[in-house]
C-alpha cells in the first residue's frame, strides 16, 4: 500500500508565511509534539491541552458515530421486506430511538466544535489554549457520562418514543426507560454549554495581537455563532427534559392531556431548543467548508463579510422558527404562517454562503483532493436538502408531507449529506495538521467518492417515498413502496463502505504515512504555521497578524487576469 | 491540585485578560441560567393561561408571611455580598470575611425557612393530597399542577442557592489564604455576580407563585 502514499503535487505556492512564525533556526530546540510529550495514559486522562481534549472526544464520537450507525444499519435492512425483515415492531420503534439520540445528541451536536473546534480553533486565533482549559476537560467527562447513562437506557432498557420524546409516548407508555435517557441527556448538555462558554469566551478575549474581528477565520465565526446557540438553547432542553422527568415521576400531568397538561407545549419547548439544535449541527459544517473551498481554489473568499453575518444571522433566525415544527400539531393559523414567513427568512443568509463559496471557486485553480471532494458534495447535498426545506415550510406542501418519508429525507440531505461530509471534509484537511502525516490520496478519494454516491442512492428514493405517502417511523409498508426501500438500503450498504474506509487508510497514516510537514496543503490559515502535530502551547511565538485569513492570491498572478 | 492556584494561567498573557475573561464566562453563564429558569417559568405561566381559575386559588394558599420574610433575608443576604465584594476589591481581608459570613448565614436562614414551609405545605394539605384547599368549583388536579410547578421552581432556586452557598465558602478559603485583592477580588467578583443572580430569580419568583392569587390576612402564620 505504500505506493499509495503520494506526495501531493505541488499547489500554486502560498504567499511567504507570517515572518514571526519563521521555522526556528537550525540547531535551535524545537519544543516537543503534544502527542508524544507528556507520556502515559495518566498524561491524557489528565490533560488540559485543547488539542489532546479534541483527540478524546474524536475517540468517543467516532464509538458513538459507528453505534448510531449500527442501528440505522438494522433499520435500514428491516425495511427491505414490506412486512419487515429482520426485527419486530417493538424493537424497530427502539432502534429508530436509538438511532435519532445517538446520532443527534451524541455525534451531530459536538462533533465538530469538540473535534475540529477544540483543535484548531485556538491556534486559528493564536492563542495557546482556550480560556478556561479545566472546564474543557470537565466538559469530555460530562459528555461521556451522559452519553453511557443515556446508552444504557437505551440499549438495554428501550426507549420507543423517538428521539423528539413527545408526550403523550413519553409520559405513559411504562415499559421504557424514559427518565435515564432523559438525565443522560441533560447531563450531555452540561458539556454542551460548557463548549459553547468556552468558545465565546476565547474568542473575546484570547485573540493574537492584530487578529482583530474582521481577520478571523469563517470557522471561527461559525464556531462562535455555533456556541452562542449552544448557551441559548441548551438550558431549555434540559428544562422540557427535566419537566418529562418529574411528570413521569410525580405522575401529575403537565404535558399529558389525559392528566390535564398540554402536550403542545411541551412541542413548543421542545422545538425551541431542538430547532436551534438544528444549527448548532449545520453551521460548525459551513465553517469547515469555507476553510476548505477557499484553500482548494487558492483564492481569496468571495464576500468575507457577508459570510461572516451569514452565520450570526442563521444563529439569529434559528431561534424564531421552531414553529414550523407544528404546522399540524393544532398550533394556530396565524402562528403558523408567522413561523412559515420567518422560515422563508432562514434561506437568506443560507444561501448566501452557497452563492459565495460558488463564487470563491469560480476560476480558481481547484485541486480536487480528498477535503475538496467533501465540500463540494457538501455544497450539492446542502442545497438539496435546503431546498426541500423550503418545500415543508410552506404551510400546504407541510400538510401533505409532514411526518413522511420527504422529511427524513430533507433533513439527512442537511445531517448526513451536510455535516458528516464536512466533518470527514475538515478531518481530511487537518489531520496532517493533528498527526504530523499523510494519508493515501487515492483511498481517501475513493472513499469520498463512495459516500457521495451511496448517499444519493440512500435518500433521494426517500423523498419520492415520501412525497408518496410513505409515513416515517413505521416498522412495515404496502409492498409497492419495496422498489423504493430497496433501493434505499443497497444505497446505505455502500454509504456504510464509504465511512468504514477512512478508519482504515487514516489508521494506516498512523504509522506509514509520510511526515505531512508544517502546511502541506499550502494554506494561510495560522493553524498552518506552526509544527505538524503542533507543540504543546502550540506557537514558539505568539505570532502578531497583520492580514486575512484567506489572502491566497496575495503575490500571485490572479489580479493579472 | 497545586496548595495555591498560579496568579496568572499559562493561556493568558495579562492579568487583565485573565479577569475579564472570568467575568465575561460569568455573565455568558447567566445567560444561560435565565434560559433555564425562563423555560420552566413560560410553561409555568402558559398553564396559568389555561386554568387561571385554580392557579389564582392554588397560590392564594401558598405561605406567604415565610415567602416575605425570605425575600427580605434573600435582599439583605444581596447586600452583605454587595458588601463583600467591595472590601474584596479594596483588599480589606477581614472586612471580607465579616461580610460573606453574613452572607451564607443569611443564605442558610433562607433555606432553613424555606425547608420549615416544605414542611408547612405538608402539614397544611396542600401537598401531596388536596384536601386543605376549599372544596368548591376548583379541579383537584390542577392545584396539583400548580403545586408542581411551585416545587420545581423554589426547587431549583433551592439547589442554586445551595451552590452559592459552596462558592461563598470557597471564595473565603481563598480570602484566609490571603489571594485579596488580586485573584480573589476577580473570584469575589464572579462569585458575587452568581448569588445577585440567584436573588433577582427568587424576585421573580414571589409575585408569579405567591402574590398572583388572593391571600386572606388570617392566612398569615407559620
Amino acid at each position: 500500500m505504500s505506493t499509495d502514499l503520494e506526495v501531493f503535487p505541488p499547489l500554486r505556492p502560498a504567499p511567504p508565511s507570517e515572518p514571526q512564525a519563521a521555522p526556528p533556526l537550525p540547531g535551535a530546540a524545537v519544543a516537543p509534539s503534544y502527542l508524544t510529550e507528556p507520556h502515559g495514559w495518566a498524561s491524557w486522562l489528565f490533560t488540559t491541552d485543547h488539542k489532546r481534549i479534541a483527540i478524546l472526544y474524536m475517540v468517543t464520537v467516532t464509538l458513538f458515530f459507528f453505534v448510531g450507525g449500527a442501528a440505522a444499519t438494522v433499520i435500514r435492512l428491516n425495511l427491505i421486506a414490506p412486512q419487515g425483515s429482520l426485527v419486530s415492531a417493538e424493537l424497530y420503534n427502539k432502534l429508530f430511538t436509538a438511532h435519532g439520540i445517538v446520532m443527534v445528541w451524541f455525534f451531530l451536536i459536538p462533533v465538530i466544535p469538540t473535534v475540529l473546534g477544540n483543535f484548531v480553533l485556538p491556534m486559528m486565533i493564536g492563542a495557546k489554549d482556550l480560556a478556561f482549559p479545566r472546564l474543557n476537560l470537565l466538559s469530555w467527562y460530562v459528555f461521556t457520562a451522559g452519553a453511557v447513562i443515556t446508552l444504557t437506557a437505551v440499549l438495554f432498557g428501550g426507549v420507543d418514543s423517538g428521539w423528539t420524546f413527545y408526550p403523550p409516548f413519553s409520559t405513559r407508555s411504562s415499559y421504557t426507560y424514559v427518565v435515564p435517557a432523559a438525565v443522560g441527556i441533560i447531563v450531555t448538555g452540561f458539556s454542551t454549554i460548557m463548549t459553547g462558554l468556552n468558545f465565546v469566551i476565547t474568542v473575546h478575549t484570547l485573540r493574537a495581537p492584530g487578529m482583530t474581528w474582521g481577520r478571523l477565520p469563517i470557522f471561527v465565526w461559525s464556531n462562535y455563532a455555533t456556541s452562542l446557540i449552544m448557551l441559548l438553547a441548551t438550558p431549555v432542553l434540559a428544562a422540557v427534559l427535566a419537566l418529562i422527568a418529574v411528570e413521569r415521576l410525580a405522575g401529575i400531568g403537565i404535558f399529558d392531556p389525559s392528566l390535564g397538561g398540554d402536550p403542545i407545549l411541551f412541542q413548543h419547548l421542545f422545538w425551541f431548543y431542538s430547532h436551534p439544535a438544528v444549527y448548532i449541527m449545520i453551521l460548525p459544517g459551513m465553517g469547515v467548508v469555507t476553510e476548505l473551498v477557499t484553500c482548494f481554489s487558492r483564492k481569496t473568499l468571495f464576500g468575507y463579510k457577508f459570510v461572516a453575518a451569514a452565520s450570526i444571522c442563521i444563529a439569529g433566525f434559528g431561534f424564531l422558527v421552531w414553529g414550523h415544527h407544528m404546522f399540524v400539531a393544532g398550533q394556530s393559523l396565524l402562528a403558523s404562517i408567522a413561523f412559515s414567513a420567518l422560515s422563508y427568512l432562514v434561506a437568506i443568509p443560507s444561501a448566501i454562503k452557497v452563492f459565495n463559496w460558488t463564487a470563491t471557486m469560480f476560476r480558481g485553480s481547484i485541486a480536487f483532493e480528498a477535503p475538496m471532494l467533501y465540500a463540494v458534495g457538501f455544497i450539492l447535498l446542502f442545497t438539496i436538502g435546503g431546498m426541500s426545506g423550503l418545500f415543508l415550510a410552506a404551510l400546504a406542501v407541510d400538510q401533505h408531507v409532514h411526518d413522511t418519508y420527504f422529511i427524513i429525507a430533507h433533513f439527512h440531505f442537511i445531517m448526513v449529506g451536510g455535516m458528516v461530509s464536512a466533518y470527514f471534509g475538515g478531518l481530511h484537511y487537518w489531520w496532517p495538521k493533528m498527526t504530523g502525516r499523510l494519508y493515501s490520496r487515492p483511498w481517501s478519494r475513493l472513499a469520498a467518492l463512495l459516500i457521495f454516491a451511496g448517499f444519493f442512492l440512500t435518500f433521494l428514493p426517500q423523498f419520492v417515498l415520501g412525497y408518496l405517502g410513505m409515513p416515517r417511523r413505521y416498522h412495515h409498508y404496502p409492498p409497492e413502496f419495496q422498489v423504493l426501500n430497496v433501493l434505499s438500503s443497497a444505497g446505505a450498504s455502500i454509504l456504510a463502505v464509504g465511512y468504514v474506509l477512512p478508519f482504515f487508510y487514516l489508521f494506516h497514516s498512523l504509522r506509514w504515512g509520510k511526515p505531512a510537514g508544517p502546511n502541506p496543503w499550502q494554506a494561510t490559515g495560522l493553524e498552518w504555521q506552526t509544527a505538524s502535530p503542533p507543540p504543546k502551547h502550540n506557537f514558539e511565538q505568539t505570532p502578531v497578524i497583520t492580514r486575512g485569513p484567506y489572502e491566497y492570491a496575495t503575490g500571485g498572478t490572479d489580479h493579472a487576469r | 491540585m497545586p496548595a495555591e492556584p498560579p496568579v496568572l494561567e499559562p493561556q493568558f498573557a495579562t492579568a487583565e485578560q485573565q479577569r475579564s475573561a472570568s467575568v465575561l464566562g460569568m455573565w455568558v453563564f447567566l445567560a444561560t441560567e435565565v434560559l433555564l429558569f425562563g423555560g420552566i417559568i413560560t410553561a409555568f405561566l402558559a398553564t396559568r393561561v389555561f386554568y387561571p381559575h385554580e392557579f389564582e386559588r392554588a397560590a392564594g394558599r401558598l405561605n406567604v408571611l415565610i415567602g416575605g420574610i425570605n425575600t427580605v433575608v434573600l435582599l439583605a443576604s444581596g447586600l452583605g455580598m454587595a458588601l463583600a465584594v467591595h472590601a474584596a476589591q479594596k483588599g480589606q481581608r477581614w472586612a471580607t470575611l465579616t461580610w460573606l459570613g453574613l452572607t451564607a448565614l443569611l443564605g442558610l436562614g433562607f433555606l432553613g425557612l424555606k425547608g420549615y414551609e416544605y414542611f408547612a405545605d405538608w402539614r397544611d394539605g396542600l401537598v401531596p393530597r388536596t384536601d386543605g384547599f376549599d372544596p368548591g368549583d376548583v379541579t383537584p388536579g390542577r392545584l396539583t399542577l400548580f403545586m408542581l410547578f411551585y416545587f420545581v421552581l423554589t426547587g431549583l432556586h433551592a439547589v442554586h442557592l445551595s451552590v452559592g452557598l459552596g462558592l461563598v465558602s470557597w471564595l473565603a478559603v481563598r480570602v484566609m489564604r490571603g489571594e485579596l485583592p488580586r485573584a480573589g477580588a476577580t473570584v469575589a467578583e464572579v462569585v458575587g455576580l452568581y448569588w445577585h443572580f440567584v436573588d433577582v430569580v427568587w424576585i421573580i419568583l414571589l409575585p408569579v407563585l405567591y402574590l398572583s392569587g388572593h391571600h386572606e390576612a388570617a392566612d398569615l402564620h407559620f
